[in-house]
């Protein structure tokens, strides 16, 4: 039995039933990565010598008669703008390129209490800037599925390590779209939680009212459970919501009888790509078979909301990313004098496209553009949100594609920044609205690239989602599909 | 020649008596090793995100109260990109648009005149930490050090109309307003710890005209004296131009109070464009008309109602209570010793006088004081009750200072208590007047004044202890 290939959940079993010890399901996951992660280029830094001390500990619990969780003991990755303490935290950029930690993210806390073994952490766009992870400063990262195309991104490396079974499980962070395309270009399962649903104390910001942090699996199930453990209010983190979590694995059931949803005809539009119009569609008729009901609606201010997302979230940026100055941590380019010394770290550490965002967010800020950019974009975001409490009140759940296509070859659009954004024009408007949202598998291109489709539920609402996607997922197998790298 | 006026406006900083920052929970502790108090928080580290400090918002709410302001029920924070070492973040997480407070006023008093001074607005933010150079100044420094221990101790920061003309006036309304934050209890008003200070903007115009000048902001001002001589020389320096037929540059000048002169800092044209945006990484902050009402209530006495009340209740002239009430704990100090049972007078005097010189003298505060409240009512109470004369209090405030002991006490020990024994105090003045005959015979002669030396003569045989009523009246029965 290839134990990469198996969803977490598979994995938990065979620990508890001790048919695997956590020691040997570790050992075998870091021999898959010494071998195979030169073609795909999924982590950043591995911390194989960490994940095996938690492993040993782990079985020291199992031996002792311990009741272990569910992620206890089942390796896994994360995403390497989330602060692992003590272990360096790079964004995938020169300026943080030896940045280590002294304090973890509150989600990195709630994996360790549960003893999840960290294999390493993951390439992403610098930042979290970018739909391709050819942003990041070190090395791109590869789809799985054909080395030559994008794994998508900014979670790239997490949503392709999963994919490649690089790691049984992994953490991405989606800002506009940065878990679930990636999910949907490497063929698994992404799920960008209602915002404020996951503490963000830790995550090292890009857009702070646009993040969220949220699974990539290889299953829904995986999905449902690893949302449970990272799910919760923090007081660390005032924007986060104080409210109970539901079980989510009670959502684990086949049964979309009398579902209402929402067809958004902004979302199909004329010239977006065939193969993902037909498959997405073909799973929405799939739904209805089982039973749901399928309603047309509209969400008229979708085609408004990249254009405001590129001015909300590179106006976050820059103020978040006006800390590294090469004075206080982080890297430093030396100069004659304090402001040139400043100016050379900024110059020499940040990557194109993050100066981009950075110029764009400061000139959409400054006093004479304010009206008319930033403060114009904040009106569209309500607009945006209003569309979407309009359509809930018809409907229970919405369905959509994730990307305008499947995945692209490394290099076709990098240097076409616009075409890039419009990349984004199916995730960024939940973002904006701060809408939960799951990307899973439903189909192949006929070049053998995966195809995801996006289901959008309610705030609050992942337990719809869960349950939509459940019941999807158990009527096909793509998700059961592996990848090529062998 | 043009007479011109001074159109003067205030920004005071006030630090906020929390036990922690306003964004995390480090201790706010002045003076403690550098860098000690300090998490990933206040330090601005990749992915941290800041968390209101509750009593922040209910300190600046109360300060809103007390400077009669309205209380906004929806605030937020904002983001103002301000570029500092001392800020970590780079950007300084202040209150923009919609400020915790706004639309108040404070009168004050200059010259027996009253005069009202308009609030613009009140709001929270965090402070900046402290640069400490190697050198002397920054230029002659070879490295300059980051102590974060000030970075996120909570301040709100007062916004004056520009209602203020003469640096006597700004320095009144800096004064009330510190007196005002001291009785609410929200700041500990330490100037010399810059738990206070402000940031002053003036401009001239001619007399009689309504339009602005051109103005000058001087920052960072943390003495009452610093703010008044400040302005005299800013005044004085723009008259100057004016007078030539020049014109004020709009700029930020810093005062240097060695040299006492105003420097220029940087022009408008070297402004910052602040770019703020919302704080996202914070809630808005919800106010209910019942919780201010709440507030409200539960208000201390401020300046203002006290001052009244001892006019009215004790007597006292506006101007001793005003200085009475200038600050909470002189106030209360004076309270008590008229709860004992003190003349409110006399409390008056001995306070502004003796007691104020000796506190000044050694620079302490009136809580610090040797001498209780319950003892100077006990010595004004003998001076009520004729057993020591105003004189002997003297000596006995002296040594209640030095000793600590209470009043009665010291009259005991040192056999202070007054002689109204007319019999003893005859014997004494017959002893004087056989003893001097010269100024007894000037006296005879017409020359009234001479009575005098021969009181001080019978004091002093007494030791300062006969009553000096009774000396005159015994004297001038054996003159006469």
């Amino acid at each position: 039995m290839d134990l990469y290939k198996q969803p977490a959940h598979v994995l938990h079993d065979m620990l508890e039933n001790k048919e695997i010890t956590a020691v040997e399901m570790t050992k075998n996951f870091i021999a898959r990565i010494n071998s195979f992660d030169n073609k795909i280029g999924a982590y950043i830094t591995k911390m194989s010598d960490t994940a095996l001390k938690t492993a040993e500990t782990v079985d020291a619990d199992i031996a002792n008669g311990k009741k272990i969780n569910f992620l206890t003991g089942l390796p896994g990755a994360v995403k390497d703008n989330i602060c692992t303490l003590g272990t360096k935290t790079t964004c995938a950029s020169e300026m943080l390129k030896n940045f280590v930690p002294p304090y973890n993210a509150s989600v990195m806390e709630k994996l360790n209490k549960e003893k999840a073994i960290i294999l390493g952490k993951t390439n992403m766009d610098e930042f979290a800037m970018g739909g391709s992870t050819e942003n990041s400063a070190f090395f791109t990262t590869h789809n799985p599925w054909n080395t030559e195309y994008v794994p998508g991104g900014s979670s790239g490396g997490s949503a392709a390590a999963v994919a490649s079974g690089l790691a049984a499980w992994a953490l991405g962070s989606d800002t506009g779209g940065s878990i679930r395309q990636p999910a949907s270009f490497c063929g698994i399962v992404g799920m960008k939680p209602t915002y404020g649903r996951v503490s963000r104390y830790g995550l090292i910001a890009y857009a702070s009212s646009l993040d969220q942090i949220g699974p990539l699996t290889r299953d829904v199930t995986d999905c449902a459970n690893i949302l449970n453990i990272i799910s919760g209010y923090d007081e660390k983190d005032s924007t986060s919501i104080k409210k109970d979590i539901p079980d989510y694995t009670k959502s684990l059931v086949q049964n979309v009888k009398g579902l209402k949803i929402g067809i958004p005809k902004e979302f199909f539009i004329e010239g977006m790509n065939k193969e993902v119009y037909t498959a997405v569609k073909k799973a929405v008729s799939d739904l209805e078979a089982m039973g749901a009901e399928v309603r047309n609606i509209s969400l008229p201010h979708t085609k408004y909301a990249i254009a405001a997302y590129y001015l909300i979230a590179p106006a976050e940026a820059t103020t978040n990313l006006s800390r590294y100055d090469g004075v206080s941590y982080g890297a430093r380019v030396p100069g004659e004098d304090i402001v040139a010394m400043m100016t050379n770290t900024r110059t020499a550490k940040f990557g194109d496209e993050v100066k981009r965002r950075i110029m764009i967010g400061n000139y959409a800020l400054s006093a004479g553009y304010y009206d008319a950019y930033y403060l114009k974009a904040l009106k569209i975001r309500t607009l945006v949100k209003e569309d979407y409490d309009k359509a809930f009140e018809k409907v229970d759940i919405i369905v959509a594609p994730n990307a305008p296509t499947p995945a692209y070859k490394i290099g076709s659009i990098i240097n076409d920044p616009l075409q890039m954004y419009l990349q984004d024009i199916c995730t960024v408007p939940l973002n904006l609205a701060g809408l939960p949202g799951i990307s899973l598998p439903c189909g192949f291109s006929r070049d053998g690239l995966p195809i995801g489709m996006q289901i959008i539920g309610k705030p609050l609402d992942e337990e719809t989602i869960i349950k939509t996607a459940y019941t999807y997922e158990q009527s096909n197998d793509f998700h059961k599909k592996f990848s090529g790298v062998e | 020649m043009t007479n011109y006026e001074a159109v003067i406006g205030l920004e005071i900083h006030s630090e906020l008596k929390t036990n922690t920052k306003i964004f995390c929970g480090c201790a706010t502790t002045f003076g403690a090793p550098q860098n000690t108090h300090v998490c990933p928080v206040c330090l601005g580290l990749p992915g941290v995100l800041p968390v209101i400090n509750k009593r922040v918002v209910e300190f600046a709410i109360k300060a809103g109260i007390a400077l009669n302001c309205k209380i906004n029920n929806y605030s937020k924070f904002d983001r103002k990109n301000y570029y500092y070492p001392d800020l970590p973040k780079n950007f300084q997480t202040s209150q923009y648009d919609l400020p915790i407070a706004e639309y108040g006023y404070i009168d004050i008093e200059t010259k027996g005149k009253t005069k009202r001074i308009r609030i613009t607005r009140i709001h929270m933010e965090e402070d900046a930490g402290k640069l400490v150079h190697s050198g002397n100044t920054i230029k002659d420094s070879a490295s300059s050090n980051v102590d974060y221990n000030r970075t996120g101790v909570p301040l709100i920061e007062i916004v004056s109309e520009p209602d203020m003309r003469t640096p006597e006036e700004a320095r009144a309304y800096m004064e009330k307003v510190k007196s005002v934050l001291e009785y609410i209890d929200v700041s500990n008003c330490k100037m010399e710890e810059g738990n206070l200070r402000a940031d002053v903007n003036v401009s001239l115009r001619p007399v009689g005209t309504e339009k602005l000048g051109t103005k000058a902001e001087m920052k960072n001002l943390n003495s009452f004296k610093m703010v008044e001589n400040a302005l005299d020389y800013e005044i004085e320096r723009q008259k100057e131009i004016l007078e030539d037929g020049g014109c004020i540059v709009q700029e930020t000048r810093t005062w240097d109070d060695g040299k006492g002169i105003t420097l220029s800092m940087r022009t408008k044209e070297q402004a910052q464009d602040y770019r703020y945006m919302p704080e996202p990484d914070l809630v808005p902050i919800i106010t209910t008309d019942e919780e201010i009402a709440a507030y409200k209530k539960n208000l201390p006495e401020l300046p203002d109602a006290r001052r009244t009340r001892l006019i009215n209740d004790f007597g006292l002239s506006a101007y001793d209570a005003s200085i009475i009430t200038t600050s909470r704990a002189m106030a209360e100090y004076f309270d008590e010793v008229t709860n004992k049972g003190a003349d409110a007078k006399l409390a008056a005097n001995w306070i502004m006088g003796d007691l104020a010189k000796e506190l000044n003298a050694e620079n302490k505060n009136i809580s610090e004081s040797p001498v209780s409240a319950k003892n100077l009512a006990d010595m004004i109470i003998l001076i009520q009750k004729g057993t020591i004369s105003s004189k002997i209090a003297k000596k006995v405030f002296g040594e209640m200072w030095q000793t600590k002991k209470t009043p009665e006490t010291i009259v005991k020990e040192k056999g202070l208590v007054q002689i109204t024994d007319t019999v003893a105090i005859e014997k004494i003045v017959d002893e004087v007047l056989s003893q001097n005959p010269k100024p007894v015979d000037d006296y005879k002669k017409g020359n009234k004044k001479s009575i005098g030396f021969l009181v001080g003569q019978v004091m002093k045989k007494s030791k300062g202890k006969a009553n000096p009523v009774v000396v005159n009246k015994l004297l001038k029965e054996k003159l006469d």
